[in-house]
């Protein structure tokens, strides 16, 4: 793995990974062709061989000890990012649901001064992804919480693809949540913070390999938790700091 | 038989029986025994032995001189000198459990920050090693 004080390359790529073996070389592969981009895997504690897999596809593997959960794994990322002295980071699903086309898409807004960016998959222009009822749902109410708390309506709260700008590297770095459905926390502890937040429609695929981290019945319970921890916690407004 | 009768019989001070009493203070000093073992053991730290060697202390000098709560509760202006005892004894748990609470959610962030600087770390030095290859680490190996 070329570091990046050798190559000029500002942009990485955050793979958070659980057990992934079966899709990681495909989406590796395809990243793989893009020059301008470093890629990290975040080993969130597999049991599988996610880490060799990683390592063969030519990203750089960071390994967590145990298992912490999709949003340790992301924040791990984002000090790796932080630490390496890139300007910006995408972070990208390890199931094959992103596509690599949709790259410029979801980076150019940074450039414009967004510092989040999120590719929505149910905004008009896209296509190709279907959502169950119950996941259909959970995302209309959390849409609607998020418009009642931040007066913005943004379309897809819990979307996983996501380009980052410096400063929210550095804000995120210090402060992404980790419990459950922390997307839809951490959108509005940016927005919160007086972070620039921009949504793109995107187009999405059907995941490649393994199985969607939501069962309808955890659902439920961790879908009333984030309901509470929104209303409660985000009544106090904090002052964006310095970075 | 003489048994029977005292417990039959109210003592006079705080309106227990004696049978109570004398259970009551068996499984307090045993209660104090337990604290005073783990502390012992070094299996406590030294915030915990105070709060728990307080309480036990508290209940043993309730449990010998009943007439204590039985004055409390008339100060208070609470008929029921037992009502006094659970009412501050609920307050004192609940205090206790939120700041456990507390306790144990910053531990759980300080080891997912240490995880997270483990992580980076590893990664750091086998770079450094030029043994970036993870599949050198026995654990992940015999995994795979």
């Amino acid at each position: 793995m070329v570091r990046r004080s050798e190559k000029a390359i500002n942009t990485l790529v955050i793979i958070p990974a659980y057990n992934e073996e079966l899709a990681l070389p495909d989406v590796l592969g395809s990243l793989a062709a893009r020059e301008d981009l470093d890629v990290v895997v975040v080993d969130d504690g597999s049991s599988d061989r996610t880490s060799r897999v990683a390592a063969e596809g030519g990203a750089t593997v960071v390994t967590l000890p145990f298992n912490l959960g999709i949003g340790g794994a992301l924040r791990c990322g984002f000090r790796y990012a932080v630490r390496s002295g890139y300007e910006r980071a995408v972070q990208f699903d390890a199931d094959g649901q992103h596509d690599v086309a949709a790259l410029r898409a979801i980076l150019a807004p940074l450039d414009d001064g967004a510092d989040l960016v999120i590719g929505s998959r149910v905004t008009d222009g896209a296509g190709a992804y279907a959502v169950g009822r119950a996941r259909g749902s959970a995302m209309g109410m959390l849409r609607r919480v998020v418009k009642l708390l931040s007066g913005r309506t943004i379309m897809d709260t819990s979307s996983g693809f996501r380009a980052f700008s410096r400063p929210m590297l550095e804000y995120f770095a210090r402060t992404y949540p980790y419990e459950y459905m922390e997307s839809v926390e951490a959108l509005l502890s940016a927005m919160n913070a007086g972070f620039e937040v921009i949504e793109v429609p995107v187009v999405m695929h059907s995941r490649t390999a393994g199985e969607a981290s939501t069962v309808r019945f955890r659902l439920v319970y961790h879908y009333l938790r984030v309901m509470l921890m929104l209303v409660v916690k985000m009544r106090r407004r904090r002052p964006r700091e310095a970075t | 038989m003489i048994a029977l009768f005292a417990a039959a019989s109210p003592v006079a001070d705080g309106g227990m029986s004696t049978r109570a009493h004398v259970a009551i203070t068996l499984i307090t000093l045993a209660g104090l025994v337990f604290v005073i073992r783990m502390v012992r053991r070094s299996q406590l730290r030294s915030k915990y032995t105070v709060l728990w060697l307080a309480a036990s202390m508290t209940i043993v000098v309730l449990v010998l001189f009943p007439n204590l709560l039985a004055r409390l509760s008339r100060l208070l202006g609470i008929y029921y000198p037992p009502a006094t005892f659970l009412a501050i004894a609920v307050g004192v748990l609940f205090l206790v459990a939120v700041q456990f609470s507390w306790e144990l959610s910053r531990s759980e962030e300080r080891i997912r920050v240490l995880a997270e600087e483990v992580a980076l770390l590893r990664e750091r030095v086998e770079a450094v090693s030029g043994e970036s290859d993870p599949t050198t680490d026995p654990d992940v190996s015999s995994s795979g």
